[in-house]
């Protein structure tokens, strides 16, 4: 009885959705259970099943799907913060597209992107393959790594201005040691996107390195004996055995990275504000600035559904490669 | 993690293979240090006087040991009320989140109902929609209902996301028919069913659960940003130390202790509850930003 899989449901698709979403715990009550075992039970289970997921299911479809919704329709619209709003169509989404600024923004965020993604999944892949359980202490390496993902990112970037800064801890190192200045990292036009990504990367590969951790822990022994039997070297027995049994999970780390990265704002944000110019001004603070700055929602609502499909087409593209790498047992 | 030293690692005892490793290990405590050397820093300036912030050569101590600093920042910034302020929030929508959660948890695994599947579908389709694209939205219909710069805004709107569902789901699921069939033999109806043996049951889930929910609430950023206004009153520790990050010619010290402190809770999380941590991450991705 638990273990009906989603597939079964389909045929009945539309039609519930909009009844549950309408109106989650009214319309279904009395429906029929096709294949009850024991009818009465399942006439009570039924009503009481759509009593317990009402709360969150309402909750969910006011604070997600319908702003979901709505930004979509305020996307075709001028839609100023205070004052009227009126229909203008793609108006919006041509603007958007004639906006230098916008191009920038978007090659920026995918400068980000191809420098982050790969950097973070190496570091973490690296020392996830290096934390073997025979490392002395190991989980306390895991949990220092973990430290700056789990808390709050704006004081992990607060730091890092420190360390950047001119007279800041690199550029004074740098300065007793070989007497010479470094350059104005957040204030350069080459090094401000390099001093963004690498301080993301240390803020961030930690979630993957437990992630591909405990993946790995999780490869059975004997495979890795027989490979080691054979002759291989550790590396071939990491690319030809380990890897191939944990790609499901590099898969996983790699689609919510990738996720993560294109809305890449914090980081930027404190440390170089986008500059210098707009150097490392990202997608979701040329949003920001959009709607709260210029307080233009609908603009900032057709920014948001840009990144939102570029997201998605990401996403797609993702699962249609995974079959040529990703081995699922 | 448990596993320890069990494997197969007594194979070969002669002397290089040992010195190989012991050096490797040597190596891999120089980058955990490189790794910390942020977080040392900042501690270290936390404590130090502001004229020994920025010296060159860079020292890790200051010439005193400045604990004031950590009293300091409660005058300087309205610490107090920020962290009151991130308490409340992610306190209330934590278990608001963790409330329906368990209950629309139990409804997709435990209970036979029309529609089940397409809505537990429908749940998970929401997870694919990025926290960041719904601001501008979320921000409209707070505008409308007249929650702009209010406590509740900051709590409502994240307090229903799906993810408690799904994980809650996947643990409800694993539990034997057969805990559910006693029950009702003992005239036990749903909802006491639920209550008394299936909450219960679920605790460990529960708590990760709530864990995460509240490190997200704690570290929120963008969303408090574009919601509150009145920052005095109403900023939660992230947007407090942004706001007054750059203010007032900047007070590094008292900036890296007020940083030393938002950090402190999750900390002692992930230290006190790093298995549990573990295991919420690996089986339904919990946590990834």
């Amino acid at each position: 009885m638990t273990a009906v899989t989603t597939e079964q449901a389909a045929p009945a698709e539309e039609e519930v959705v909009t009844v549950e979403v309408a109106a989650p715990g009214t319309a279904i009550a009395v429906d029929e259970e096709p294949e009850a075992r024991r009818p009465a039970e399942i006439g009570r289970r039924t009503w009481w099943g759509a009593a317990f997921a009402a709360p969150h299911s309402i909750g969910l479809a006011l604070f997600t799907v319908v702003p979901i919704v709505a930004s979509l329709v305020v996307s075709f619209m001028n839609w100023p913060m205070i004052g009227g709003h009126t229909w203008t169509g793609l108006e919006n989404y041509r603007r958007l597209f004639d906006d230098p600024i916008f191009w920038v923004v978007v090659r920026n965020t995918a400068e980000y992107v191809i420098l982050y993604v790969p950097l973070n999944l190496v570091v973490s892949l690296g020392l996830a393959a290096w934390l073997t359980p025979r490392i002395r202490h190991r989980h306390i390496f895991r949990v220092l790594f973990f430290i700056p993902t789990i808390t709050p990112l704006v004081a992990n970037v607060v730091v890092w201005r420190m360390l950047y800064q001119p007279d800041g801890l690199i550029d004074a190192t740098l300065q007793s040691t070989l007497g010479e200045h470094a350059p104005n990292f957040l204030a350069d036009d080459t090094w401000a996107m390099f001093a963004v990504v690498a301080m993301s990367v240390w803020a961030g590969f930690g979630y993957n390195m437990l992630i591909f951790s405990a993946a790995l822990d999780a490869v059975p022994d004997s495979q890795i004996e027989a490979a080691q039997l054979d002759g291989a070297s550790p590396w071939r027995t990491f690319w030809h055995v380990k890897f191939p049994a944990i790609s499901p999970s590099i898969f996983f780390a790699t689609m919510m990275t990738l996720i993560t990265s294109f809305q890449v704002f914090t980081q930027p944000f404190l440390l170089t504000k986008g500059g210098p110019g707009t150097e490392t001004e990202t997608l979701v603070q040329y949003i920001y600035n959009t709607g709260f700055q210029n307080q233009q929602l609908g603009l900032a609502s057709a920014g948001a559904w840009v990144l939102f499909v570029i997201i998605l087409g990401i996403t797609a593209v993702q699962f249609l490669g995974q079959k040529r790498w990703v081995h699922y047992e | 993690m448990s596993s320890g030293i069990s494997g197969g690692g007594t194979r070969t005892t002669g002397a290089a293979p040992r010195v190989r490793r012991a050096i490797g290990y040597v190596i891999l405590c120089l980058i955990a240090l490189a790794f910390m050397a942020p977080l040392i820093y900042m501690v270290a300036t936390s404590l130090k006087p502001e004229s020994d912030t920025f010296t060159t050569p860079p020292t890790l101590w200051g010439s005193a040991l400045r604990w004031q600093n950590y009293t300091d920042v409660f005058s300087y910034l309205p610490f107090a009320r920020f962290i009151l302020n991130g308490v409340l929030v992610a306190v209330v929508g934590t278990a608001i989140n963790v409330t329906v959660a368990a209950l629309s948890g139990y409804a997709f695994s435990r209970l036979r109902w029309r529609g089940r599947n397409v809505v537990f579908l429908l749940f998970l389709a929401t997870l694919m929609i990025p926290q960041d694209v719904l601001v501008i939205p979320m921000y409209v219909m707070m505008q409308n209902l007249g929650w702009v710069d209010t406590v509740q805004a900051l709590i409502i709107p994240w307090a229903f996301t799906a993810l408690g569902a799904f994980l809650l789901r996947q643990f409800f699921l694993t539990v034997p028919q057969e805990l559910d069939d006693a029950a009702r033999v003992d005239g036990a109806g749903t909802v006491r069913t639920f209550l008394n043996v299936m909450v219960p049951l679920a605790r460990p889930t529960l708590a990760v659960l709530a864990v995460f929910t509240f490190i997200s609430y704690w570290n929120s950023f963008l969303w408090p940003l574009v919601i509150v206004n009145d920052v005095n009153a109403r900023a939660t520790i992230p947007l407090g130390l942004q706001a007054f990050f750059g203010q007032q010619g900047n007070e590094w010290s008292l900036v890296m202790a007020a940083s030393v402190i938002s950090m402190l809770p999750t900390v002692i999380i992930l230290v006190l509850l790093q298995k549990h941590l573990v295991r919420g991450i690996v089986t339904s991705g919990l946590g990834g930003r």
